[in-house]
C-alpha cells in the first residue's frame, strides 16, 4: 500500500506541473476565479477558451480519448493525475469543461469519422463551445418528460418547444438535443438525439439570471427550427440510449467542486477570535472541523481508491458513485460555517473579506451543485437502486402512451 | 498508486470471513451476552494456530510477520462477525504495547503465549468517566509495585495480563506489565452495553508489575492508541458493512404497502447515507493503515481521522438497521442489537469520536507548522 506514482506516473506528474506552473498562476486558499467562483465575467468564457488551447497544444486535452477522437491516447490515470494537478491552479476552464465530458463524446460514439473530424478538434482546442439542450420546464430530473416537439419533413427535423437551464447557450456555437419524436410511445421510446448550431433560424436564446445573480443558463426557444437529419445522432426514437450512454457514464471528478472545504474553514477558524482566544482553540470549533476534514480525507482517499482500480486497468468499485453527492452537501455546509464563524461581520461580501469572501459567495452559489448533474436525491435513488439493490420507486407513468401523461408543474 | 490491500491480503480476508461465518456465527456472540461464560477457548486456540493473533508479531517472538495490514485485514471480519472474543484487547492493544515498548525479555516472554491463543491480554487505562488524560491517572507504579483502580478492562474477566497505564512521573514508565493472576490484583466482573464481551474493574494493591521500559511519558501512551485505533476503526467498518447489509436485505424482502420497503425513499435515501458514511470510514481507514504500517508521521492524523469516520459509521448503521426493521428490529431475537451494542462499546472503547475530534484538530495544528497548507486539506 502506497501512495506514490509509479515512475511513469511520476514522469507524466512532473509534465503537467511543467505546464500547469508555465501557463497558470497557482490557486490560494480561498482564491478562485470567475465562473469557479459563480461570478459572470466578459473575460470568464475567453480565458477559458484561450486556456483550453494551451492544454490542447500541449497534449492535455482528450487525453483518454482515442486517436480517431482526437484525443492523446492515453490512460485514466493520466487523466485522473492531470485533474489532480490542474485543481491546484486558478483557472476559469471548467467553464467549457461539459463539451469535453458529454457533448463531443456523444458526436464521436454516435456520429460518422467525418462528424469527429469536424467538431472534436475545434472543442479540444477550445475554438467552438458546445451546450446541452436537456432540461425542459417539463422537467429535468425526469428527463424522460420532455415534450420539445421533433417533426420529420423530408431530409430535415422541425422542432418546436422549449429547453430551459442551458448552461453557457449564450456563449456556445453548438449544442446536443433530445427531442420527442413520438408523442404515442411510452415515455423513453419516442425521443431523438441531434446536433445543431445555436445559430440556427428559429433558435431564440435567453439569459436567466440566477439566484446568485451571475447569468450562466439559459431558456432557449425553438420555433420552427430546422435540422437536417444528417445531424441525428443515434436512430429515430432512438435517443434515450444515446442520451443515457453518456449520462450513465460514471466520470470520476478529482477534485470537489468549487467552494469552501476544510482547508478554508482551517484558515479561518485560526485567525478568528472567540472569546478572546483563537476560535480553534474551541471545542465546539474542533468538533465541526473534524467532522469537515474527516468528509473531505473521505473524499481524498476515496479517489486514491478509485486511482488505484484505473492504474491496474479495472474499473472503479460502487465507491466511486458517492462523490458528488458528497462533496456537493459539503461545499454548501462549508460555506455556511464560514459564515456562522465569522458572525455578523460575515453577511458582507467582497474580496476584502476572509479568505478573499468565498464563503459569502460560495453562500449563495453552492446550491447548484445539488441540482445540477443529477439532484441530490435522484442520485440516492441511483446508489440505493444499483449498489445496494434496493427495488426502484414505483413508476406512475409506466408503459403509458406519452401524450397520456401528466408532466411537469400543475 | 497502490492505495489498496495487497492479493494475498485479500486472499486472508475471503479465508478469514469463510471461516468466521461458518465457526463464528451471531449464535455464538448471543451465547456469551447470555452466559458468563464469554470465550469459546478453543474456537480462539483455532484462530491462534490460523496465525489470526500473530500476525503482525515478528517471526523472533513465535508470530508470523506479515505486518499490520493484515491485522486490519483480520479486525474488520472479526467486527463483521460480532466475533464474542478478546482480538481487540490481545492484538491492538497488549501485543501492541509489547512490541512497541516491551524489553526483549517481556517480548520473548509473553508473546509467544499470545500469538498461540495461549494467553489473553488487555490493556487497563480508564479510571473515571470523561477523556483520559495520562498526566492525571491515579494509578502508579512505584518500586516495582502497582497501586491504582481501572475500570471497563475489556476482557478484564478472564485476561492473564495486563497492560497498564499509570500516571508517568518525571518521563517515568507510563506502561506497566502485571499478570493478573498475582496477589493484589482484585476483579469485579461488571455490566455493560455490550456484554457479548466480558468487563471488569481491577484493582491493583501493590501488585507486582514491571516497566514497558521504552514507554517513557504520556506521548507513549497516546502513540500506542493511536495505533490501536487504527485497528479498531476496521473492526468498526466491519460492524458497520455487516448492519448495512442486513438492513438492506430486509428492505429488500420486506413488503408495506404492496411493496418492498427498500423502494420507499426514506428508506432507501437512509441507506445510501449509511453507505456512504461506511465508504467514507473506508477510505480513512486505509490511510490510517497506512499510517500504521509505513511508520508515517501522519499517524495521529490517520488514526483520529479514521476513529472519526468508523465511529460514524458503526453509529448510523447499527441505529438505521434497528430502524429499517421496524418492531422486529427491537427485539431480543433479532441481531439487530448485537451490532447496535457492539459497535457503541467500540466507539467509546478507546475513548469517545468527540474526544478524537478534538485531538485530530490539536494533531493538525501541531502538523501545519512543520506542513505546508497545501498537504493539509483535500
Ligand atoms: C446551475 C445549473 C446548471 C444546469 N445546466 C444544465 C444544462 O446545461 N443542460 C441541461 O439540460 N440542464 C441543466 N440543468 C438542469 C438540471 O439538470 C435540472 O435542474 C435537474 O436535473 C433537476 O430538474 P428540475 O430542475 O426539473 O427539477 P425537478 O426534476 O422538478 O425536481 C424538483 C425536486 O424534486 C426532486 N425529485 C424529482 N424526481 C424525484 C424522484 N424520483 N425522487 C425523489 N425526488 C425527486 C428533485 O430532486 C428536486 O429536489 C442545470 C441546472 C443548474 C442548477
Amino acid at each position: 500500500m502506497d501512495f506514490t506514482d509509479s515512475p511513469e506516473e511520476a514522469e507524466y506528474r512532473a509534465k503537467c506541473r511543467a505546464f500547469l506552473d508555465a501557463t497558470l498562476p497557482r490557486r490560494r486558499p480561498g482564491h478562485v476565479r470567475g465562473y469557479r467562483r459563480g461570478e459572470d465575467g466578459p473575460d470568464v468564457v475567453p480565458q477559458a477558451k484561450a486556456f483550453q488551447g494551451k492544454k490542447f497544444d500541449a497534449g492535455f486535452a482528450g487525453i483518454t480519448w482515442p486517436k480517431e477522437w482526437h484525443g492523446q491516447g492515453g490512460t485514466p490515470i493520466q487523466q485522473m493525475i492531470y485533474d489532480q494537478e490542474e485543481a491546484n491552479y486558478d483557472t476559469t476552464v471548467n467553464a467549457i469543461g461539459l463539451q469535453l465530458s458529454i457533448c463531443i463524446p456523444t458526436i464521436c460514439r454516435w456520429g460518422t469519422q467525418e462528424q469527429r473530424d469536424r467538431f472534436a478538434p475545434r472543442a479540444l482546442r477550445g475554438e467552438e463551445v458546445w451546450c446541452q439542450f436537456y432540461s425542459e420546464p417539463s422537467g429535468g430530473s425526469d428527463l424522460g418528460s420532455l415534450r420539445t416537439r421533433a417533426t420529420r419533413d423530408g431530409d430535415e427535423w422541425v422542432i418546436n418547444g422549449q429547453k430551459i437551464w442551458t448552461s453557457l447557450a449564450h456563449e456556445a456555437d453548438w449544442g446536443v438535443l433530445i427531442a420527442r419524436s413520438d408523442f404515442d410511445k411510452p415515455k423513453h421510446e419516442g425521443l431523438t438525439f441531434f446536433y445543431l448550431s445555436t445559430k440556427t433560424p428559429g433558435v431564440e436564446i435567453r439569459q436567466i439570471k440566477q439566484m446568485s445573480g451571475a447569468s450562466h443558463f439559459n431558456e432557449v426557444f425553438f420555433k420552427d427550427a430546422r435540422i437536417p437529419d444528417s445531424q441525428r445522432l443515434g436512430p429515430v426514437d432512438g435517443g434515450w440510449k444515446v442520451a443515457m450512454s453518456l449520462l450513465m457514464g460514471e466520470r470520476y471528478s478529482m477534485h470537489d467542486e468549487f467552494g469552501p472545504s476544510f482547508k478554508e474553514l482551517f484558515s479561518l477558524a485560526r485567525q478568528l477570535e472567540l472569546n478572546g482566544r483563537p476560535a480553534i482553540e474551541d471545542g465546539g470549533v474542533q468538533d465541526r472541523l473534524a467532522e469537515f476534514y474527516v468528509k473531505a480525507q473521505g473524499l481524498r482517499f476515496t479517489r486514491h481508491r478509485i486511482m488505484t482500480s484505473l492504474a491496474r486497468g479495472e474499473a472503479p468499485g460502487p465507491e466511486a458513485s458517492i462523490g458528488k453527492l458528497v462533496a456537493a452537501t459539503k461545499i454548501q455546509d462549508a460555506a455556511s460555517y464560514g459564515l456562522e464563524l465569522l458572525g455578523a461581520a460575515g453577511a458582507e461580501m467582497g474580496a476584502d473579506m476572509a479568505l478573499e469572501g468565498i464563503f459569502e459567495v460560495s453562500f449563495l452559489d453552492s446550491p447548484a451543485f445539488r441540482i445540477a448533474g443529477g439532484t441530490d436525491e435522484i442520485l440516492r435513488n441511483t446508489i440505493g437502486e444499483r449498489v445496494l439493490g434496493l427495488s426502484p420507486d414505483l413508476r406512475a407513468d409506466k408503459g403509458m402512451p406519452f401524450k397520456a401523461i401528466p408532466v411537469g408543474s400543475k | 498508486m497502490n492505495f489498496d490491500f495487497p492479493d494475498e491480503l485479500k486472499q486472508l480476508r475471503d479465508t478469514a470471513r469463510e471461516f468466521l461465518v461458518e465457526h463464528c456465527p451471531s449464535t455464538l456472540t448471543r451465547k456469551a451476552l447470555e452466559s458468563t461464560d464469554k470465550v469459546d477457548r478453543a474456537l480462539w486456540r483455532e484462530i491462534g494456530e490460523m496465525g489470526w493473533l500473530s500476525a503482525a508479531i515478528p517471526e523472533a517472538y513465535g508470530g508470523l510477520g506479515l505486518g499490520h495490514l493484515s491485522v486490519c485485514v483480520l479486525a474488520e471480519e472479526m467486527g463483521r462477525a460480532i466475533a464474542p472474543l478478546p482480538y481487540s484487547s490481545s492484538v491492538y492493544m497488549a501485543a501492541e504495547a509489547l512490541l512497541l515498548y516491551g524489553s526483549e525479555q517481556q517480548k520473548h516472554s509473553y508473546l509467544p503465549r499470545l500469538a498461540t491463543g495461549q494467553a489473553i491480554g488487555t490493556l487497563a487505562f480508564v479510571e473515571t468517566a470523561g477523556p483520559s488524560n495520562p498526566a492525571s491517572f491515579d494509578t502508579r507504579f512505584v518500586d516495582g509495585r502497582l497501586t491504582g483502580t481501572k475500570v471497563v478492562v475489556p476482557d478484564g474477566d478472564i485476561a492473564d495480563f495486563a497492560i497498564v497505564a499509570v500516571r508517568s512521573l518525571e518521563e517515568g514508565p507510563s506502561l506497566c506489565i502485571a499478570d493478573l493472576g498475582d496477589a493484589g490484583v482484585t476483579r469485579s466482573i461488571r455490566p455493560t452495553i455490550d456484554p457479548s464481551r466480558g468487563h471488569a474493574t481491577i484493582r491493583f494493591d501493590r501488585a507486582p508489575a514491571e516497566p514497558l521500559p521504552t514507554a517513557k511519558g504520556a506521548t507513549a501512551f497516546q502513540h500506542l492508541i493511536d495505533r490501536a485505533a487504527v485497528m479498531m476503526a476496521f473492526e468498526q467498518l466491519g460492524v458497520a458493512m455487516a448492519a448495512l447489509e442486513m438492513a438492506c436485505d430486509y428492505a429488500r424482502g420486506r413488503y408495506a404497502f404492496g411493496r418492498p420497503i427498500g423502494s420507499f425513499q426514506a428508506i432507501k435515501h437512509k441507506l445510501v447515507d449509511v453507505y456512504i458514511s461506511t465508504e467514507l470510514a473506508r477510505s480513512n481507514c486505509y490511510w490510517g493503515a497506512w499510517a500504521l504500517e509505513s511508520g508515517s508521521s501522519e499517524l495521529a492524523v490517520a488514526a483520529a481521522a479514521s476513529r472519526v469516520a468508523a465511529c460514524d459509521a458503526g453509529w448510523t448503521a447499527t441505529r438505521e438497521n434497528i430502524q429499517t426493521h421496524g418492531g422486529m428490529g427491537f427485539t431480543w431475537e433479532m441481531d439487530c442489537h448485537l451490532f447496535y451494542r457492539r459497535a457503541r462499546l467500540q466507539a467509546l472503547a478507546l475513548g469517545s469520536a468527540r474526544e478524537w475530534k478534538r485531538r485530530l484538530v490539536g494533531a493538525l495544528c501541531a502538523r501545519e507548522s512543520v506542513a505546508t497548507p497545501a498537504d493539509i486539506a483535500a
